[in-house]
């Protein structure tokens, strides 16, 4: 079956390009809609088979390469448009495209009567094709072309409507959001490249089979091997937002809704926890960086976390949930626990895919209002955007026995198994904050009374939004199934799926501590009680009072201030970075280095030459008599050379 | 028999009036007629050559060269009408519009 890989990629290659190009003439959204979707539809049909069969086959059979042409040819170097089926990609591939179907679905119904209809499916479709070509790809270089494609439709989305208006430290317009977020990418694109020149130095090649079989001779805490998974690592915190680069995320929150579930919550973003995991052996070869990613994991998601406090844009609450989810992955990957890394990118996929499509949804039954504070009482108004948010958030918030349970429960216990208690502290704490905001912000959303103006007339969006909305919560409830922990009984199949996946990098890792089924209840007690209290106290306070806010700013306005303007990170960046960098370019670099010295020897050179140019082109008269009698004269010398000599 | 140093310096004498015409005089007439001269010394060499050395080549080469010469006189005497017509003048110094 996995033969058929070419058509999962081929599919959004087709309808992009029948969208690109024709799409603008094309009348009927409809047709541009269900074509776009489809193209992301079939594929996944085609992954499920192709999943089908790797069940069906020995273990030792399920990962292939399947080689369509060579891409790049130099000498001895060769780089193949090839990809590489096997449990990790396959997953991938399928949380992609089924996430991204659904989505797509539910954009038809969301861009209803937009200018830019046709243009948001081929930007969509142009996003799914490079995503699998990051997922599927069996080498760095063309996994690089899908990072740097996603890359390019993150910017394209985010900046789709690039005539709004968008508010943040020192942007005001969606285009100025997109920037940021490509700029800060470059950052970590430029660290993966410095990456995969080192893998290219040490292994000669680029191929993810030849440079892990060549690395599996090698022994743990070779210094090539850090510098080489911390400059990969370093990339990743680029694209999947983690400190210190995380602070284009939430203003990606700028773009259409349906591109912050898909892009900026279930797929993009992970793309560095699969990168990461992709190259498990190279990181359990340097335990340094593995500890690097697990402490930048953990802050990330109690920074992003207690941020998310205090932010009262729906989207952007959501937006530091995803960065402060994405932490915990990376936290799971750092403590060696890739397979529950993997199992926390699915299943958050489902429930924040859900959650952002259900904020869509509200926001467009609100008129484009997106701040909590004035919404309230949506819940008897749109019952099946509440029912499917309020399940999701259940399970983000780790409610047994909802996907996020287990997910959650796997790395908070990997964190403190094969970790340090501190790293689970950390995450414990950050889960409590999870609950907590996720609450706040349905009480303050569909909970209470009313708070949004009377010309407002909120109601339920078309089926082709809440279909999705049900779909993505069923996945949500029971996406976790997947990984039932042995300890609750369950054979955690996604466990042993992988197993293949990891099995060497797992192999070069220190065992875990063994610790009781009664240890491991014990903690998994803990996580229910803190997502409990969670909810209950995020509920109760903000069902009480909705301004409850004002109330904190009043008691700490300190801390909740520092909360709100989100530690002044953006604020110190523009200050500690920016704003010298755009000074030494304008007075150094620009008026210096380019006005004085380089337009100056350019221009410098072009006067010297002009300056003698003016001389001798009075030797040439334009009158054919003086040339002429030069020739005369000429001959007459060569003559008179000839005859004497 | 004249001896060929005869016809030789006078064709040298020809060619060296002609090429002094060329160069040093403003009527486009002038100028061709000069350069008439300056085919006619060579046909002169070529002649004086051919007899002398007993070789109708060279003979054959003047035929030539009066053709070439017949076509040349057509078109350039056609193009100094066309230049008189426009500029009622034949001298040179006036169709230097193309000089810098």
């Amino acid at each position: 079956m996995h033969h058929y890989v070419g058509l999962i990629v081929l599919f959004p290659l087709i309808g992009l390009i029948v969208n690109g190009l024709f799409g603008r003439h094309i009348r009927s959204e409809r047709v541009v809609g269900w074509i776009g979707s489809l193209a992301v539809g079939i594929p996944f049909l085609v992954a499920a088979a192709i999943l089908y069969g790797m069940l069906g086959s020995p273990v030792e059979e399920r990962s292939n390469t399947v080689t369509l042409f060579t891409w790049i040819a130099a000498g001895s170097f060769q780089v193949n448009a090839a990809y590489q089926v096997d449990q990790l990609s396959i997953l991938m591939t399928l949380i992609v495209t089924g996430v991204g179907f659904l989505i797509h679905v539910y954009s038809i119904g969301y861009m209803h009567g937009d200018r830019g209809f046709w243009r948001f499916f081929t930007y969509l479709n142009l996003f799914i094709f490079a995503m699998l070509n990051l997922v599927l790809a069996d080498n760095y270089v063309l996994m690089f072309l899908g990072w740097e494609g996603v890359g390019l439709c993150s910017y394209l989305l985010i900046g789709f409507w690039y005539e709004k208006k968008f508010a943040g430290t020192s942007i005001t317009w969606t285009g100025d959001a997109a920037n940021k977020a490509f700029w800060v990418n470059r950052i970590g694109d430029f660290a993966f490249m410095l990456g995969m020149f080192l893998i290219f130095r040490e292994f000669g090649s680029l191929t993810f089979s030849t440079v892990m079989d060549s690395a599996s001779s090698l022994a743990p805490g070779n210094s090539t091997m850090f510098w080489i998974t911390l400059l990969l690592f370093i990339g990743a915190t680029g694209k999947s937002a983690q400190i210190p680069l995380f602070v284009w995320l939430p203003d990606a929150m700028a773009g259409p809704t349906p591109v912050s579930a898909l892009i900026h919550a279930a797929t993009m973003v992970t793309a560095g926890v699969y990168m990461v995991a992709r190259n498990s052996l190279l990181y359990a070869l340097a335990p340094d960086t593995m500890m690097i990613v697990a402490v930048i994991g953990a802050l990330t998601a109690i920074v992003a976390a207690s941020i998310g406090l205090a932010q009262n844009d729906i989207k952007k609450v959501l937006a530091y949930s995803t960065v402060s989810q994405l932490g915990y992955m990376f936290l799971a990957l750092g403590v060696g626990a890739f397979t529950a890394g993997i199992f926390h990118v699915m299943t958050h996929a489902f429930f924040k895919a859900c959650l952002f499509l259900g904020s869509g949804s509200v926001i467009h039954a609100m008129h484009e209002e997106q701040d909590i504070r004035k919404m309230g009482g949506l819940a008897p108004v749109m019952p099946k955007t509440y029912y499917t948010f309020l399940i999701s958030s259940f399970a983000i918030a780790g409610f047994p026995p909802l996907s996020g349970f287990f997910s959650k429960d796997e790395i908070l216990w990997s964190a403190f198994s094969q970790g340090s208690v501190l790293l689970w502290a950390v995450g414990a704490l950050a889960a409590l904050m999870t609950a907590f905001y996720m609450f706040r912000m349905v009480t303050l959303t569909f909970l209470g009374t009313p708070r949004w103006a009377k010309d407002k007339h909120p109601h339920e969006s078309p089926p082709t939004m809440t279909i999705p909305l049900i779909v993505l919560a069923f996945l949500a409830v029971t996406g976790g199934f997947l990984g039932i922990p042995a300890a609750l009984g369950g054979g955690n199949a996604l466990h042993h799926w992988l197993h293949p996946v990891f099995e060497r990098a797992l192999d070069r890792l220190p065992t875990a501590h063994e610790y009781s089924h009664m240890t491991e209840y014990l903690f998994m007690l803990v996580s229910v009680v803190i997502g409990v209290s969670g909810f209950w106290f995020g509920r109760k306070i903000y069902l009480a009072n909705p301004d409850a806010d004002d109330t904190f700013a009043a008691k700490a306005g300190g801390v909740f201030r520092t909360l709100s303007r989100k530690y002044y990170i953006d604020e110190g960046y523009m200050r500690g970075i920016v704003n010298p960098l755009v000074a030494t370019s304008d007075r150094f670099l620009s008026r210096v280095v380019d006005t004085a010295l380089i337009d100056g020897f350019v221009n410098g050179l072009a006067k010297v030459t002009a300056s003698f140019s003016g001389v001798l082109r009075l030797v040439q008269t334009g009158v054919v008599q003086s040339y002429a009698s030069m020739i005369v004269v000429g001959l007459l010398l060569v003559l008179g050379l000839i005859l004497l000599g | 028999m004249i001896p060929i140093s005869h016809y030789l310096i006078l064709s040298a004498v020809m060619f060296t009036i002609g090429c002094a015409g060329v160069l040093t005089r403003r009527n486009a007439i002038i100028i061709f007629m000069c350069i008439e001269l300056m085919l006619n010394s060579v046909n002169l060499t070529f002649v004086a050559f051919s007899a002398y050395l007993g070789d109708s080549a060279g003979q054959i080469i003047v035929f030539f060269v009066m053709a070439v010469a017949a076509a040349e006189a057509a078109v350039g005497l056609a193009i100094v009408l066309a230049l008189f017509r426009n500029k009622k003048s034949v001298d040179i110094n006036d169709v230097n519009i193309l000089k810098w």
